[in-house]
């Protein structure tokens, strides 16, 4: 089976290419990049003008909630939503119902995503037993089964010991362990950002140092570990200028941003809808200078990835009390208009570096296939459309939830097709007949 | 005081003829003009309550439900009277014995009363933002009786009433309110009322309870109760809870009370025609000493009764009667 993806410019910073040129697809992998291509029996895909043909996107940190939490989401409803929003491969976070600690249950989401056949699925294992914090799980048997990071997300790992073990254990397997950095007892029964706005709205508050004292801890075990670690979802400007610092020794430590985290701050909360439980979120939105430490962050090579955290939520569990709300918005459909709209049209970072962002660290950070356009790789490609006009329709996003802040709203960039594997699995001009 | 000697407020904006919302969520969005409107209605109301026959027909054949989520007696009674005095239909919910305590979610509760068609629901409620929920998910008026540590503005409305009625005006008044501010829905709905008519707000409690960014609206923040205390027109304590000491906000009610405690000595630094003002229920020993509470300068009852007035106003204006408040 061949396609040819014609006409297009290909941008490949891990190859150091951008320039016009066409893509050749054979038997699911990259067989050549090069100028005008012949066609030679294969299926042509004619890039649109002005698309840019990318390696794909991967996204990290998403929660697909199967087994478990199927009224939220399936594996194959959030693949669906994945290639959607241009994403070839998610990692998805073992917090479900029962929690992923154990192989049998990476082997089923496997399962799963092999019958959906849309977006790869690299399952992320629990770090500890129920992910309580208490006994450390088989983190062997779990790489072996295809885990290819470790995390107790949804909390963080619960004592510094346990974080020390998880990194030389897991740093002896060559498997990252992913923390979602909170202090517990900082962040109490908070559920807003501490601050004029949460005041203001008489919302407990959480405040940053909760989430930058763990990222400190973190960075320092790593320090002493020399084991990689990876810091979910930044959100405080303190945990960027923990990462900074870290980075600056020589610690291998990375972090990743969320979509919202630089687009909203916990302003929103107090805007024509008040207590709108879908700007409730964990870390939650923070106020204007933490928003642009991660803006400064991602401009100046801090943030190695943006991931978008995406956290499917029923409609009835999430139009309650701003209190009782579970945290979480969903945000794969949304990401990559997001990074367009507000950080390479605005002129933070270029096209390279948002495919640094979204494709070739993420691949780096789990180590799997992918963040490349050379040939001999996995043909997983995402068509990139810079000035595609994107309206967001909450009802017609490919998630089974809607929890998006984003309703309505207008951006400048989308996805025009994404490719998985050779097989086109999205393409964004069949949607619009839809 | 009588219909015929009305209070002459010498400062205030002039009073507009109708509130703008159909709900009355909080004090936040409200102008000078339309709490004017309220106080104002809130006079000829309390004119009411020293009639023979204390009943107007301004709500007649309207129902109003009272939904209390969290106990109190004080609120609750407050409305359920006022709501009567107007000869509303009245109802009230007590959720410990409703189908709330089998799980069933806050709108359904709602939803299933609206099947009901009330004109007005009243709600008191633990979580912060859950009127605002119900005014955006139901067709009744909403009128906030107290949402978790957000608003209270029926209380902000009767402390100025309160104010008022003693001090003849509400601009340039030094207001100290002294307590565990973090929590307080009364301090949030109070601030915001008292700038907006131009007094001057002090507050002050343990550091540990002053809420991030307050000073953004305007109030000056001391952790001195005496520099709080100091030519203050009006003192206003706010409610300690026990709970508090397990957050770690302060070690003891003792040492509370030796730091924060209102005293007579410290009542001292305040002007001399200086009024005490509490929104219930009291901690005696805690946050005021039982001298204080019933001395001469304490209108803590008085504020209880104005409840009632100031209640009556809102549902009357919120209902959008112009009826004539003769008696019947």
């Amino acid at each position: 089976m061949k396609l040819l993806l014609k006409g297009g410019r290909v941008v490949d910073p891990a190859n150091s290419v951008d320039g016009m040129l066409d893509v050749l697809i054979e038997d699911g992998h990259i067989a050549r990049v090069g100028r005008d291509l012949p066609v030679e029996g294969a299926d042509v895909f004619d890039v649109p003008a002005g698309a840019i043909v990318a390696p794909g996107l991967i996204d990290i940190h998403v929660h697909l909630r199967e087994p478990g939490q199927e009224h939220k989401e399936t594996v194959a409803t959030g693949t669906a939503s994945a290639v959607a929003g241009g994403f070839t491969a998610v990692a998805c976070m073992p917090n479900t119902d029962p929690v992923n600690d154990h192989a049998g249950i990476t082997q089923f989401i496997l399962k799963k995503a092999a019958e959906a056949g849309l977006a790869r699925v690299y399952p992320i294992g629990a770090v500890s037993i129920g992910s309580k914090g208490e006994q450390m799980a088989e983190l062997g048997e779990q790489k072996a089964a295809g885990c290819v990071g470790f995390s107790d997300d949804g909390h963080p790992v619960r004592t510094a010991l346990l974080m020390r073990r998880a990194l030389e254990y897991a740093g002896m397997l060559r498997v990252p362990v992913i923390d979602h950095c909170e202090d517990p007892s900082l962040k109490g029964d908070g559920v807003a950002h501490e601050g004029f706005y949460a005041s203001t709205l008489g919302l407990r508050g959480i405040p940053g140092v909760a989430e930058s004292l763990m990222v400190e801890r973190d960075v320092s075990l790593a320090e002493i570990t020399a084991a990689p670690v990876h810091i979910a979802h930044m959100s405080a400007r303190q945990s960027i200028r923990a990462v900074r610092a870290g980075k600056e020794r020589g610690v291998s430590v990375t972090c990743e941003v969320a979509p919202h985290h630089f687009t909203l701050t916990d302003e929103a909360l107090n805007g024509q809808v008040k207590y709108d439980t879908n700007l409730k979120m964990n870390p939650p939105l923070r106020e204007q200078a933490d928003m642009e430490a991660m803006l400064a962050g991602i401009a100046d090579g801090t943030v190695d990835v943006i991931a978008t955290d995406h956290a499917p939520h029923h409609l009835d569990e999430k139009m309650v009390e701003f209190d009782r709300a579970p945290f979480g918005i969903v945000g794969l459909e949304t990401a990559v208009p997001l990074v367009f709209d507000r950080l390479v049209h605005r002129g933070l970072i270029g096209i390279g570096r948002m495919i640094e962002l979204l494709s070739v660290n993420p691949a780096r950070i789990i180590k799997v296939p992918g963040g490349t356009l050379a040939p001999g790789g996995p043909a997983d490609i995402t068509v990139l459309a810079p000035d595609m006009k994107v309206t967001v329709r909450a009802p017609q996003l490919r998630s089974k939830s809607k929890n998006t802040p984003f309703d309505g709203w207008e951006f400048r960039g989308g996805v025009a097709a994404t490719i998985v594997g050779g097989r086109l699995v999205y393409r964004s001009d069949r949607e619009a007949a839809r | 005081m009588t219909a015929t000697n009305p209070i002459v407020v010498s400062d205030s904006a002039p009073a507009t003829t109708a509130l703008r919302s159909r709900h009355l969520l909080g004090i936040d969005g409200m102008d000078a003009s339309e709490i004017t409107l309220i106080l104002d209605t809130a006079e000829a109301m309390k004119e009411i309550g020293a009639r023979a026959i204390k009943k107007v027909p301004p709500l007649r054949g309207r129902t109003v439900v009272n939904l209390f989520f969290e106990p109190s007696t004080r609120t609750r009674t407050s409305f359920e009277v006022a709501e009567k005095r107007l000869s509303a239909d009245t109802l009230s919910i007590a959720t410990a014995t409703s189908s709330v305590t089998k799980g069933e979610s806050l709108i359904d509760t709602v939803r299933n009363l609206e099947a009901m068609d009330p004109d007005m629901i009243v709600i008191r409620h633990a979580s912060s933002g859950a009127p605002h929920l119900l005014a955006r998910m139901c067709r009744s008026s909403i009128v906030n009786a107290g949402d978790g540590m957000h608003e209270h503005p029926t209380q902000a409305l009767l402390d100025a009433f309160t104010i008022r009625t003693h001090k003849k005006r509400l601009a340039g008044l030094k207001v100290a309110i002294i307590g565990d501010l973090l929590h307080s829905r009364v301090l949030r709905s109070n601030i915001l009322l008292l700038k907006t008519v131009g007094a001057e707000v002090w507050v002050c409690g343990p550091a540990t309870l002053v809420p991030a960014g307050l000073d953004r609206l305007g109030v000056t923040i001391t952790t001195s109760i005496d520099k709080a205390v100091e030519g203050a027109d009006v003192v206003m304590m706010l409610r300690i809870q026990q709970e508090r000491m397990h957050g770690h906000f302060f070690p003891s009610l003792r040492e509370y009370f030796s730091l924060f405690g209102l005293t007579r000595e410290r009542l001292l630094g305040a002007k001399d025609d200086v009024i005490v003002m509490h929104p219930g229920p009291m901690n005696r020993g805690v946050e005021i000493d039982s001298e204080v509470a019933d001395g001469p300068g304490s209108v803590i009852l008085e504020q209880v009764s104005n409840g009632v007035a100031v209640r009556m106003a809102v549902l009357y204006l919120l209902a959008g009667r112009d009826e004539t408040l003769a008696p019947q």
